[in-house]
């Protein structure tokens, strides 16, 4: 597994610093086990997705891929078995539904395609995950922080919300 | 409670479009037996009463107070705060006021975007001065103040400690009455933060009478396409019905009526955003077994984020659009 990437400096402290930060939720029967088997090959990939395992990518309710946004990601990525290889036979077919409609969703509140990935990524493909957590993690870095929560706050709605803070 | 042994009830009227006000009447005859019991001291929509008469009440006079629509600007939230003050139990009434209801798709555009197309680009427009609304302005008679323009729509909860919410665009008067007979017997539940009253804790579905006939999607269409079969539900029939992401309560009124569910009870009682719970319903629903297909199927959708957010989207998560 790669290295915990540091998280020490908020965006707002010190832009320098910041680092991409993207929540990746990998189903166990394949995703998962392609990301070790990425570790155990010892492939190189940047560290920057901290990832959630969970036993299904079907299982995966689209309410915690904005969960991950509201609360600072800048960028989500779901990966899953491909289709017909799913453990749970049709698990994943679910997944195929929702990810675009997320995607066309998260679009419309304007948060750039890159910023999520619905990719199927096998148990023996290690090089794919690898080079998804590279490709994935530059194209938000090159878009810089997302920060939802501060664009909430500078509205007054959400996380920290502050009526003061529109100039009274 | 009054020297009188009536109950002081209060009604206000926020960013909303004023059906809610309408919609407490619509008990009917009821309302007699309700006036019984209960003196009306603040109702703008029905009688004259001023902001300082309210002040001028002791803190906590008010037994009932419902609050319909959002908060948008500040004298909404001025207002809030000091129906708080004076109220013993405050009530968020209706759609907007619990989950921002339809001004909430505004804060899909920024304060820029709005005033742009109310005051210059709508093509009815004639504005050469390109003048738009200030809160504040220095007169020679003095300094003038109206409220300001928030640049998000905000949930009354978001604003103000509230006590119960009751859902729907507007309330449905059965819901409602059932909810006053609860206030005025005192059977209310204990105090808790926007608990959720007058409705269930199941989704649209579970009242609906139509026949599920397990069959899944495999065309989207529109209700004023085509004429749906009766007694056989829509979703199945390709009409997007927000049943499977809508708290029940309401009866499934519209469904009775051939009209699909827009969402306007809010989230189902298991989640907290509505759009979110509706995508994660069309997964099972879709007849895709391909990912071309699922694609196909999706593009069908005119506007996810409008449809699956009608009634909630200062319930999302996301609140905002960037």
């Amino acid at each position: 597994m790669a290295q915990t990437a540091t998280h020490a400096q908020s965006p707002q402290a010190s832009p320098a610093a910041w680092e991409p930060r993207i929540i990746g939720f990998l189903c166990y029967w394949c995703s998962y086990t392609g990301a070790d088997n990425a570790g155990t090959a010892r492939m190189q990939y940047l560290p920057n997705v901290d990832i959630i395992k969970v036993m299904c990518s079907g299982r995966i309710d689209p309410e915690l891929i904005t969960i991950a946004f509201a609360n600072g990601a800048d960028g989500v990525m779901v990966l899953g078995c491909h289709i017909g290889d799913c453990h749970y036979i049709s698990g994943n077919h679910k997944t195929m539904v929702r990810m675009p409609l997320m995607r066309r969703m998260l679009a419309d509140l304007g948060i750039e395609p890159a910023r999520f990935r619905h990719e199927w990524v096998s148990a023996a493909e290690g090089e794919k995950f690898s080079k998804l957590v590279t490709e994935m993690t530059e194209q938000v870095r090159a878009l810089g922080p997302l920060n939802w929560p501060g664009l909430m706050r500078d509205r007054g709605v959400g996380h920290g919300m502050d009526l003061k803070a529109w100039g009274e | 409670m009054g020297a009188n042994g009536k109950l002081k009830v209060g009604m206000y009227w926020a960013s909303s479009c004023g059906g809610c006000d309408i919609s407490l009447l619509e008990i009917g005859p009821r309302i007699l037996d309700l006036i019984k019991v209960a003196d009306v001291v603040f109702w703008p929509c029905a009688a004259d009463f001023k902001y300082q008469t309210v002040a001028g009440y002791p803190d906590g006079y008010i037994d009932a107070c419902f609050y319909n629509g959002g908060v948008r600007n500040s004298e909404q939230e001025e207002i809030a705060r000091l129906l708080r003050t004076k109220s013993k139990t405050l009530v968020a009434y209706g759609a907007c006021a619990g989950d921002g209801g339809i001004p909430a798709l505004a804060n899909l555009n920024t304060i820029a975007a709005i005033y742009d197309a109310s005051y210059h680009s709508n093509p009815s427009i004639e504005n050469p001065d390109r003048v738009e609304p200030q809160s504040h302005l220095d007169t020679p008679y003095g300094e003038l103040e109206i409220p300001r323009f928030y640049p998000a729509v905000l949930r009354l909860k978001d604003v103000v400690e509230v006590d119960y919410e009751i859902p729907g665009c507007p309330p449905q008067a059965d819901r409602v009455w059932e909810t006053i007979q609860a206030v005025v017997g005192g059977a209310v539940p204990p105090r808790n933060h926007a608990l959720r009253v007058g409705c269930a804790d199941k989704v649209v579905c579970d009242e609906c009478l139509r026949e599920k006939k397990l069959k899944k999607i495999s065309q989207f269409t529109r209700g004023h396409l085509f004429r749906p079969e009766r007694d056989w539900c829509l979703l199945e029939q390709g009409i997007l019905c927000m049943g499977p992401a809508t708290r029940s309560g309401c009866g499934a009124l519209c469904l009775k009526a051939d009209i699909r569910c827009e969402g306007c009870y809010g989230p189902p009682a298991n989640a907290e955003d509505q759009g979110t719970a509706m995508i994660g319903a069309l997964g099972t629903l879709l007849d895709a077994t391909t990912e071309d297909r699922a694609q196909e199927l999706v593009e069908q959708i005119a506007d996810p984020t409008g449809t699956f957010y009608r009634f909630s989207f200062s319930s999302s998560m996301l609140k905002v659009r960037k």
